[in-house]
């Protein structure tokens, strides 16, 4: 379980996360939504510990972050526009992740196999198209069986089938128990994928809860219209 | 300790591929050995070699070190997302850059002289200077380098003071003692003058070459000066130490500034 508390973070002047409580629940996959700028990517920044001044604390299952690398062991993270270094082959980064994860046995490889990945194992990074860099990185973000998901726009980038095999995969491993914390401007793949919603709007927590509670508060006929509803300000 | 080992590993199977590192091999090859061949004459060969170390090594180190960081920007962040401390990362980097560029330059510059090893005989002692010189500006260099792109967001604003930087220490520092000893010409300016060369890490290697030279005659009292304290063991360990701090101090602040940046 991520457990957030009255965290605040600002670059100079700007209040970029203004007092944040959120627990996202374990084994449930959580999708944390708001429009460009809220600081959806800043929470994310923060819990993955490359955010080193905020005030508040983060506790990931129970332990508070501070410093220590450690725990991101438990972590699977695929960021929205992943790069690599470009004169290393496909198979080195794979190589390279396993050897400073110390992990090179109990992988879950499903995502090098479903998206093809063998054949362009050999190939450098510099030689791959946008989609398939990140196809590699979420198949990095699964290769640990991580009990922990953080995924930042994952689909954006894939085209349909890919997307439909990372999706997929998604529901996959959370019905195994995985919790799964994913950002996406996509409603459909909310409706898809989401169980619980945490909506952030300029910097605060202004939903947190399930997507019926969420249609129900909102009063609107579907999810859609109550994400642009609670966007408009409609929802406190 | 391992996860440094494990990042330089992998850095430097990428950077030894490197377009940039293949092309300084060859530049420092090239002009190495047409240096040798066409003049044939130990010391006037050190001479360019050196004056080519001292310009050309901290441009290239300076500016790629901060290209480097600059366009890894993603992939650093990937890397800090994994389970591995601030401090194996940024020693990985630098180690994995720093290691491939020294490589380019002592094959490049060390293949041609071994190829013409005759020649060399007698200034051996002067060739393993221009070298340690050579190491120490790519090690300096490129520690800048880091120090400034991990200060400045600003790509432009952080190639713009690392061109200032090289700039500095090349050129404009130069004219600033040139212009210091002038003014005061009137006063006893020589340990001064040492004081300022030695604190400069080009002037410094510079001086250590010419100094192998026995030429402090044609440079009068002030050249006195600088022979008695460079041509001793003790001046010698004093500047090779002040090249260490000039390249360990920005190294430090570098991997602190790191260590407290929010990515």
């Amino acid at each position: 379980m991520i457990e957030i508390k009255n965290l605040n973070k600002s670059y100079g002047s700007l209040n970029v996360i203004k007092g944040i409580d959120l627990k996202i629940e374990e084994g449930k996959i959580t999708y944390i939504v708001g429009p460009n700028g809220s600081g959806k990517t800043t929470l994310i920044k923060a819990i993955l510990g490359l955010i080193k001044k905020y005030e508040g604390s983060i506790f990931i299952n129970g332990e508070l972050i501070n410093g220590d690398s450690r725990y991101r062991n438990n972590i699977g993270y695929m960021p929205q526009s992943a790069s690599f270094p470009e004169n290393l082959t496909v198979k080195n980064i794979f190589e390279m992740v396993k050897d400073l994860r110390n992990n090179k046995k109990s992988l879950d490889e499903e995502l090098i196999f479903s998206f093809n990945l063998e054949k362009e194992m050999n190939k450098r990074l510099k030689n791959l198209s946008g989609g398939t860099v990140q196809k590699v990185s979420a198949a990095l973000a699964f290769l640990f069986s991580p009990q922990i998901l953080i995924l930042d726009e994952p689909t954006a980038g894939l085209d349909p089938v890919s997307s439909g095999i990372l999706k997929d995969k998604i529901l996959k491993e959370n019905s195994a128990g995985k919790t799964i914390l994913f950002t996406s401007h996509i409603m459909s793949e909310l409706e898809e994928l989401a169980q619980n919603i945490a909506f952030i709007l300029e910097g605060k927590l202004c939903f947190e809860g399930s997507l019926n509670n969420l249609i129900q508060l909102t009063g609107e006929k579907n999810l859609e219209r109550s994400v642009a509803s609670v966007m408009m300000g409609k929802v406190a | 300790m391992n996860s440094i080992i494990k990042i330089i590993k992998y850095q430097m199977q990428d950077n030894i591929r490197s377009k940039w590192i293949i092309g300084c091999f060859v530049f420092f090859f090239a002009f190495s050995y047409w240096l040798i061949s066409f003049t044939g004459e130990a010391a006037k060969v050190i001479m360019s070699l050196l004056n080519i170390i001292l310009i050309i090594i901290p441009l290239i180190s300076v500016v790629f070190g901060t290209i480097y960081i600059y366009n890894n920007k993603n992939y650093i962040t990937f890397m800090l997302t994994q389970p591995i401390n601030r401090t194996s990362l940024y020693s990985g980097l630098y180690f994995g850059l720093v290691i491939p560029l020294l490589l380019s330059f002592l094959l490049g510059v060390g293949i041609p002289v071994i190829l013409y090893y005759g020649i060399f005989i007698e200034s051996f002692g002067t060739l393993i200077i221009v070298f340690l010189t050579g190491i120490f500006q790519i090690l300096v260099f490129t520690s800048f380098a880091f120090l400034i792109a991990t200060l400045n967001e600003d790509k432009l604003k952080g190639l713009g003071l690392s061109i200032f930087i090289w700039l500095f220490f090349t050129a404009v520092y130069d004219g600033l003692i040139l212009f210091l000893l002038q003014m005061f010409q009137d006063y006893p300016l020589e340990k001064f003058a040492l004081g300022l060369t030695i604190a400069n890490p080009v002037d410094l290697g510079r001086i250590l070459v010419i100094l192998k030279f026995d030429v402090s005659a044609l440079m009068g009292y002030t050249g006195a000066v600088f022979e008695s304290f460079f041509g001793n063991n003790l001046g010698l360990s004093v500047s090779f130490l002040i090249l260490q701090i000039w390249f360990v101090v920005p190294f430090i602040f570098g991997l602190k500034m790191f260590s407290k940046k929010d990515i």
